[in-house]
C-alpha cells in the first residue's frame, strides 16, 4: 500500500519543529509500524538526509523504550499494542498518518520523536524498591501471600514505562505509572513495611518534575499498551491517604 | 598473559565455593568508598552488580546505551528462573541443577563455576522474592514452579510469561536504591567506545554520550562488563536490535581472551519471519513445550490447515525420535529437529520454514482456562504479531538466534584476562558450555551480579586501596579517546550509499546460511571469504548522515557493525577449529548414524579462548582443558 506520512522533525530540544511530509510506496501489510519507519530512514540515509530518530529497542513490546504519538493514539489506534508490534496491517493503502512524539512538559523533546523521560526514572529512585540488600532475604516461602493480592500484584508490576499514560492524559498526570508500582508493593506483604514512606516519596517526586493532577479521565487506562487499570490510581490514592 | 590460570579453588566440588569465600580477601568498610567501580550494562547481571556492590559501600558508575536501565534486554526474558529450592520434593537438588547444567551444555562448561550457579540459585530466588518480584504463587501462598525444556523436575519460577521483566525490575528498583543513596550513579545513553589499559590492569573506559555525541574519559579501580550476548550478529534474533557485542569485542582487543565463540543457541520456538523487513524475530518462551505438542504432517509438501490433519496424518517427531523427554529435549536438540523437518519438505505455512506448536490436547485436557492461566500473554503476543489465535489453531514455530554462550573468558572469580576488568552474566563464557539450558541465564545472571562478583572482586581489590582515584588525564585516557575519535572520523568519512543496517543484514544472512544451526567446513570457509568481501564493501560504500557531535543512530549502527565483522570472522575460525559437535555447535562432518552431535572428548574437551593480535593478524588459540572430578563424560541422550 502507498501512505503519505507527515512526522514531527526538530533537530534538537531547543529548536523549534516542524511536520515533514514522506511519501511510502509498497507498504506491506506485513510490516511493523517501526519496520516501515526503518524502511523511510533506509531511503532517507541512501539520499544523504537526515534519519528520523527514534527510540526502540526490543521490539517485542517488553522494554518500554518506543513510543509516539500515531494519529492522535499514543501507539497508535490499536488497543494494548506498543508502537513496536503495531502491525500495518490496521492501515490502508492512500491513509494519511501522522507521528508525534509525547507532548508533555516533564518529556522534553531531545530529537524528532525521542523525548526524555528520565522523570520516570526519579520517580522510582524517590521509593520504587523495597530496601533489602542482597544476602539479607528470608527464605522465599517464608513470606507467603495470598494468591489473588499476588495476581493482582503482577497486573500492576507489567508496566513497561513508556510514558504513553502521561502523553495520553491532558493533564500529563502519572499517576497511573506511579500507581501501577505502588500497587505492586502494596499488595504484597514484603512491600508493606515501608508502604508509607513509599508512597509519599513518589507522589512528592511525581509532584516536584511537574507532572499534572489526575481528573479521572481515564485516558491513561485507555491507551496503556500493558491495560494497567485505573482501580491501581484508587489504591494510590487511598495509599496516600493511609500515609499521612 | 598466555596462560589460562582458572583459579578454581582446591577441595570437594561442593565445598569449593565456601571455601573460597572463607579464605577471600576482603576490602574494609572504611576502604570501600574510595574504591571506584564501573559497571558496564544494567541488564539482570550489570543491575544486580551495580546495586550489590553500592550495598557494600563500593562508588559505583554504571552506564547502559538505553534511556533508563530498566531497558536492558533482560527484560524480555520469558519462561523463568531455576533454583534448586526443591519445593515440589520432585528430587531437586543443587547437585542435580548443576549436573543438567553440565550435561545440557555437553559436558563444555568449567564444572566449579557451574556448580556455584547452582548452589547460589537459591539465594537468588530469596532476594527476588524479598525485593517485591511478584512470581506465580500457589493458593496457599507459596511460590509456584513450572517444568523447563532439558530436565525432569519441576524448577522454574516464574511470572507468567514475563520473568525476565519482573526480574529485571527486581534489579532495577535495588539499583534505584543504591542511586538515592548516592553509592551508585548512573550513567544512561552511553555507550562504551574503548576499555583503558593502564600498566596492565582496566583502569576505565571511554563512553559516547549517545544525545550529544560528547567523548567521554570515566576511571575506576576495576571495570565490570556485563553487556550481554552477541546474538545480533545474525541480525534477525530475538534479541533487542540494538544489542551489541561492541564493549566486549573492545575489551577483547585490549587483551581479554574471546571463549568459545562458535557456541551460539539457536532458539526452537521463535514466531517465524513475516516480510523481507523484518527487523527482529520474536520469542515463544519454550515453556509452551510444557503443553504444546510439536508436529508436522506426515505427508511433504503438505497445504492442508493444521486443524484438518487427521491426528494419525501428524508426526510428533520429538515424541517419536526422543520418548523420554519429548517435546521437553534441550533447545539444540529441538532446533535441529525442526530444521531437520523443514529441509526435508515438511515444513508449514507459506514458507516452508516453520513447524506446528499444537494446544488442542492440553486445552481438552486441561480446559482452555488453566492454559491461559499460563500462558496467556504469550497467546496474546502471537496474535498481535501475527493475527492468529493460537486457542483455535496450531501456533507456528520456527527457530531463531538465541543467546550466545560463548563470551570473554573469565576465571573462577569472573575475572576476565586484563586483571580488574571483569564479564558476568551473558558477557562471559563459562556456565553454559556448549548449550544453556532454559530458564537459567537470568539464573546465572543474578547469581553472577548479586552473590558471586561482591564476593570475588573483594580479592582484587583488596590490594588496590592504596592506588589513588584513577585520574583520567593520564595519556592511556588521551590515546584511548584519540582512537575512539579517529575511528569515528573514519566511518562518518567513508560517505559512500549505503546504511549500516543493510550491511548488517547481509552479514545476519551470511551468518545463518553457513555459521547456523549446523556448520561444515566448506560452508564456514565460504562464510569467512564472503565476509571479508562484505567488510571491505562497507569500509568502501557505508553512509552515515549528519554529524558525530550530535545524537545520530547511524553512527551508533556503523560502530556495532564494523566489530560485528571482525567477531564472526573470529567465530567462524573458532567453529573451523572445533572438529566435533557438541550442544549448539553441530559439525555436519561430526555426527552419529541416526544424526546426533558426535563429542569429541579426546580431542576438545576444552574451552578454546582467543587472544587478538591485531588488526588482521590471525588469532592465537589458548587452551583451558577441562577436567571433571565429578561427573563422567557421557553421551548426552534423551531419547
Amino acid at each position: 500500500m502507498n501512505l503519505t506520512l507527515k512526522i514531527w522533525r526538530q533537530k534538537n530540544a531547543g529548536a523549534k519543529g516542524n511536520f515533514a511530509t514522506y511519501r511510502m510506496e509498497d507498504v506491506s501489510p506485513k510490516m511493523s509500524f517501526l519496520e516501515m519507519l526503518d524502511a523511510l530512514n533506509k531511503k532517507l540515509v541512501e539520499e544523504d538526509k537526515d534519519p528520523v530518530a527514534f527510540d526502540h529497542d526490543c521490539r517485542e513490546g517488553i522494554c518500554g523504550s518506543c513510543g509516539m504519538y500515531i494519529n492522535g493514539h499514543p501507539h497508535g489506534p490499536v488497543p494494548a499494542v506498543t508502537t513496536c508490534l503495531l502491525s500495518m496491517r490496521y492501515f490502508s493503502d492512500g491513509d494519511t498518518i501522522c507521528v508525534e512524539p509525547w507532548r508533555a512538559k516533564p518529556f522534553p523533546v531531545i530529537k524528532d520523536l525521542i523525548v526524555d523521560r528520565s522523570a520516570f526514572d526519579k520517580i522510582q529512585i524517590a521509593g520504587g524498591y523495597i530496601s533489602v540488600n542482597a544476602g539479607a532475604a528470608p527464605e522465599a516461602n517464608s513470606i507467603p501471600a495470598q494468591k489473588k493480592n499476588s495476581d493482582t500484584a503482577f497486573d500492576s508490576s507489567i508496566c513497561i514505562g513508556c510514558g504513553a499514560c502521561v502523553a495520553a492524559c491532558k493533564n500529563a498526570s502519572a499517576m497511573l505509572f506511579v500507581s501501577a508500582k505502588i500497587s505492586q508493593f502494596a499488595l504484597l506483604p514484603q512491600g508493606r513495611i515501608e508502604a508509607k514512606d513509599r508512597v509519599r516519596a513518589m507522589v512528592e517526586m511525581m509532584d516536584e518534575l511537574g507532572f499534572g493532577n489526575c481528573s479521572n479521565t481515564g485516558a491513561c487506562e485507555a491507551e496503556c499498551p500493558k491495560e494497567i487499570k485505573l482501580t491501581n490510581i484508587a489504591r494510590l490514592n487511598r495509599e496516600y491517604y493511609k500515609a499521612y | 598473559m598466555g596462560k589460562l590460570i582458572s583459579k578454581v579453588p582446591e577441595g570437594p566440588l561442593a565445598q569449593k565455593w565456601t571455601r573460597y569465600k572463607s579464605s577471600v580477601k576482603l576490602v574494609n568498610p572504611a576502604n570501600k568508598k574510595k574504591v571506584e567501580i564501573i559497571v558496564v550494562g544494567t541488564g539482570l547481571s550489570g543491575a544486580s552488580a551495580a546495586s550489590s556492590l553500592g550495598e557494600l559501600g563500593y562508588s559505583v558508575k554504571n552506564f547502559c546505551y538505553q534511556d533508563s536501565p530498566r531497558r536492558a534486554h533482560s527484560v524480555a526474558a520469558q519462561g523463568g528462573i531455576n533454583a534448586a529450592k526443591n519445593y515440589q520434593n520432585d528430587g531437586d537438588s543443587v547437585y542435580r541443577l548443576f549436573y543438567d547444567m553440565i550435561k545440557g551444555g555437553d559436558y563444555r562448561a568449567r564444572e566449579a563455576n557451574v556448580y556455584r550457579a547452582a548452589e547460589v540459585s537459591n539465594q537468588v530466588i530469596d532476594h527476588f522474592t524479598a525485593l517485591g518480584v511478584p512470581f506465580a504463587r500457589d493458593y496457599g501462598g507459596t511460590l509456584d514452579t513450572r517444568s523447563f525444556g532439558g530436565v525432569q523436575v519441576s524448577r522454574t519460577f516464574y511470572a507468567k510469561g514475563q520473568t525476565g521483566q519482573q526480574c529485571l525490575l527486581g534489579c532495577y528498583s535495588s539499583l534505584n536504591r543504591q542511586i538515592k543513596k548516592g553509592n551508585v550513579k548512573m550513567f544512561p545513553r552511553r555507550e562504551m567506545l574503548d576499555l583503558v589499559v593502564i600498566d596492565g590492569r582496566a583502569r576505565g573506559i571511554i563512553t559516547r554520550n549517545l544525545i550529544t555525541g560528547e567523548i567521554e574519559r570515566h576511571g575506576a579501580h576495576a571495570v565490570v562488563l556485563a553487556t550481554g550476548g552477541y546474538g545480533t550478529i545474525y541480525y534477525l534474533s530475538t534479541l533487542a536490535v540494538n544489542s551489541n557485542a561492541s564493549a566486549a569485542w573492545k575489551a577483547h582487543k585490549k587483551g581479554a581472551f574471546f571463549a568459545n565463540p562458535s557456541f551460539v543457541q539457536i532458539h526452537p520456538t521463535s514466531v517465524p519471519q513475516l516480510n523481507e523487513f523484518q527487523s527482529k524475530l520474536t520469542l515463544m518462551s519454550e515453556s509452551l513445550r510444557n503443553d504444546g505438542r510439536i508436529w508436522v504432517s506426515k505427508t511433504r509438501g503438505d497445504k492442508r490447515p493444521a486443524n484438518d490433519v487427521p491426528e494419525d496424518e501428524r508426526d510428533y517427531y520429538l515424541e517419536r525420535r526422543y520418548p523420554t523427554f519429548g517435546n521437553l529435549v534441550p533447545r539444540d536438540v529441538a532446533s535441529r529437529a525442526a530444521k531437520e523437518r523443514c529441509d526435508a519438505g515438511y515444513g508449514v505455512g507459506e514458507t516452508g520454514l516453520a513447524v506446528n506448536l499444537d494446544f488442542r490436547d492440553a486445552i481438552n485436557k486441561q480446559g482452555k482456562k488453566a492454559i491461559e492461566n499460563k500462558y496467556g500473554n504469550l497467546f496474546d503476543m502471537y496474535k498481535t504479531i501475527t493475527g492468529i489465535d493460537s486457542y483455535e489453531e496450531p501456533m507456528r514455530i520456527y527457530p531463531a538466534g538465541h543467546y550466545t554462550m560463548g563470551g570473554l573468558w573469565v576465571d573462577y572469580e569472573l575475572m576476565t584476562t586484563i586483571p580488574g576488568l571483569y564479564a558476568i552474566g551473558e558477557s562471559n563464557f563459562s556456565d553454559h558450555g556448549a548449550n544453556r539450558l532454559g530458564a537459567s541465564s537470568l539464573m546465572q545472571a543474578a547469581g553472577d551480579g548479586y552473590f558471586v562478583l561482591p564476593n570475588t572482586i573483594s580479592n582484587y581489590l583488596a590490594d588496590q586501596i592504596s592506588v589513588a582515584k584513577i585520574a583520567t588525564d593520564k595519556p592511556e585516557f588521551a590515546d584511548a579517546e584519540k582512537a575512539a575519535m579517529e575511528r569515528i572520523s573514519k566511518l562518518m568519512s567513508i560517505k559512500g550509499k549505503q546504511t549500516a543496517s543493510s550491511f548488517h543484514k547481509r552479514l545476519g544472512r551470511i551468518m545463518w546460511d553457513y555459521v547456523g544451526m549446523s556448520r561444515n567446513e566448506a560452508g564456514l570457509k565460504k562464510a569467512l571469504e564472503l565476509i571479508g568481501e562484505l567488510k571491505d564493501e562497507f569500509w568502501k560504500d557505508l553512509n552515515i548522515p549528519g554529524n558525530a557531535d550530535d545524537l545520530n543512530m547511524e553512527l551508533e549502527k556503523a560502530g556495532r557493525v564494523a566489530d560485528y565483522f571482525d567477531l564472526a570472522q573470529l567465530l567462524i575460525t573458532d567453529a573451523l577449529n572445533r572438529k566435533e559437535s557438541c550442544g549448539a555447535h553441530f559439525r555436519e562432518e561430526y555426527q552419529t548414524p541416526d544424526g546426533e552431535a558426535l563429542r569429541n572428548d579426546e580431542e576438545y574437551a576444552y574451552v578454546a579462548a582467543w587472544e587478538y593480535t591485531g588488526e588482521g593478524k590471525p588469532h592465537i588459540l589458548h587452551k583451558e582443558e577441562l577436567k571433571f572430578e565429578e561427573v563422567e563424560m557421557k553421551v548426552r541422550s534423551y531419547k
